[in-house]
């Protein structure tokens, strides 16, 4: 009895909520001894992968989340392995669409729509609550062993011997990459050494580009703002050189540094930022006719090497947090000489564009 | 090719006395920062380690220590302006994992 009425709660909790906001991938929903739960497709839809490009984009990322709670996908029993999982929908599709084929209920953490990983690092896909959404979902009735596999990202936050003691339940950390989780199941839920990995490649670096770039435009619109007001006393001040010269720098810091992170010289972001920055600075002299047929005088040309190198070093800096190998000690240290250097420089600059406009001869 | 961050900086610590060689450290650490070496682990490549935590939060015996934190630059520059400790503001960091 006392049973059955947890089963009804849980069916009317599902189904309500579910409903509400994912029935993108659901296909079906499959009674089980505790109520029903949403069976969700393997593969992914057009609507999955523009919803997955626009968060790349930034287009409501920050709202791109699934109900936490139980799914499965084929035909899981009490025998399928559970996967854990985040409530950001680029994660749990990432996941599902590795798993053609295979019986297996997943297990949505709520992370508020955040990745795996990141949502480790705040503690938010957590022992707590994993303990809890394991209690929720009446886990234990619905399986009749007792392991749970997480993503290996999940550790940050998860205690796997806490869990233990706290649910029963023991977690077996699997592969980074939801790709590698068929040929782990296959070996007896082992990984290898590199499965065990994070890489951090050039189409993942690239993938992260655009919101760097998003993230840019409201401070680039700013400057450009503050610029033109500038322009309003003087219109010598700012041309269409500082314009490309800047765009220039950002796309340096945000696009090219990213690509060819491992290529340049250096461990510091911002100090591969500068380097870049400066070739720029360098070369946007050169295109202008420096040093033989100058266009402007020798203070505004030292003024662009001042400041558009500082520039690149500040967003190629800010990549450190999507990068995947950067501590935080490192990141303290780099910067602790990289802000005062960048301030400095960036100040000293456009003291020399305003002086090489209000005395064009020098 | 393996990145390379700043050498000497990570503030990880494996105390061998309590280490007893179970390998869970091995299993989550996401940069092979660590080796078994008959029964006990060592710390083979420390500067690879970035202090994101899961080898102390699952070593069972207390035998790691390190200050987890996020490595960014904006979530560090957010914490100084507002007074607070340096915590990720972005959903993203790589996830090329589910």
């Amino acid at each position: 009895m006392d049973q059955n009425s947890n089963g009804d709660d849980r069916q009317a909790c599902c189904c309500e909520k579910a409903g509400e906001k994912s029935p993108a991938g659901m296909i079906n929903r499959i009674e089980i001894v505790v109520g029903e739960i949403p069976q969700a497709s393997t593969k992914l839809t057009l609507g999955d992968k523009i919803g997955s490009w626009k968060a790349r984009w930034g287009i409501n990322r920050m709202n791109y989340k699934i109900n936490p709670g139980l799914y499965c996908v084929g035909d899981a029993d009490n025998t399928s392995p559970v996967l854990v999982t985040a409530n950001y929908k680029m994660s749990f599709d990432r996941l599902r669409k590795e798993l053609s084929g295979i019986n297996a209920w997943i297990l949505v953490l709520d992370t508020k729509g955040i990745n795996v990983w990141c949502a480790a690092g705040k503690g938010t896909f957590g022992t707590d609550e994993l303990v809890s959404k394991i209690l929720m979902t009446n886990l234990s009735k619905i399986v009749s062993h007792k392991t749970l596999i997480l993503p290996q990202l999940g550790a940050p936050g998860i205690s796997a011997h806490e869990v233990q003691k706290r649910s029963g339940f023991k977690v077996v950390f699997g592969p980074v990459r939801a790709s590698d989780l068929k040929d782990f199941l296959k070996a007896g839920m082992k990984a290898t050494s590199e499965m065990r990995q994070v890489k951090f490649t050039l189409y993942d670096r690239l993938v992260l580009t655009p919101i760097e770039l998003v993230g840019t435009l409201k401070v680039s619109l700013m400057i450009f703002g503050v610029l033109f007001i500038l322009n309003l006393f003087n219109a010598n001040f700012f041309g269409l050189v500082d314009f490309y010269g800047y765009i220039g720098a950002l796309l340096i810091g945000c696009v090219l540094v990213p690509l060819l992170l491992p290529w340049i010289p250096g461990n510091a972001f911002a100090w591969k930022g500068w380097l870049m920055g400066m070739l720029w600075a360098i070369g946007i002299n050169v295109i202008n006719g420096w040093p033989f047929y100058p266009e402007y005088g020798l203070v505004r040309a030292l003024a662009y090497m001042l400041i558009l190198p500082p520039i690149s070093a500040f967003y190629a800096m800010n990549f450190t947090g999507a990068s995947t190998y950067t501590s935080l000690s490192g990141v303290l240290k780099e910067m602790k000489t990289a802000v005062p250097a960048i301030i400095i420089s960036t100040a000293l600059g456009g003291i020399l564009i305003i002086l090489s406009s209000l005395i064009p001869s020098i | 090719m393996k990145h390379k961050y700043l050498r000497n900086v990570v503030t990880l610590k494996l105390n061998q006395e309590k280490c007893k060689g179970c390998g869970m450290c091995i299993n989550v650490c996401p940069h092979a920062v660590f080796l078994l070496k008959g029964d006990k682990v060592q710390i083979a490549d420390k500067d690879s380690c970035m202090e994101c935590g899961a080898c102390a939060k699952n070593c069972s015996f207390s035998a790691i220590e390190v200050k987890p934190g996020v490595g960014c630059a904006y979530g560090i520059m957010v914490g100084k302006l507002t007074g607070t400790e340096p915590s990720c503001g972005c959903s993203d960091g790589n996830n090329g994992c589910c």
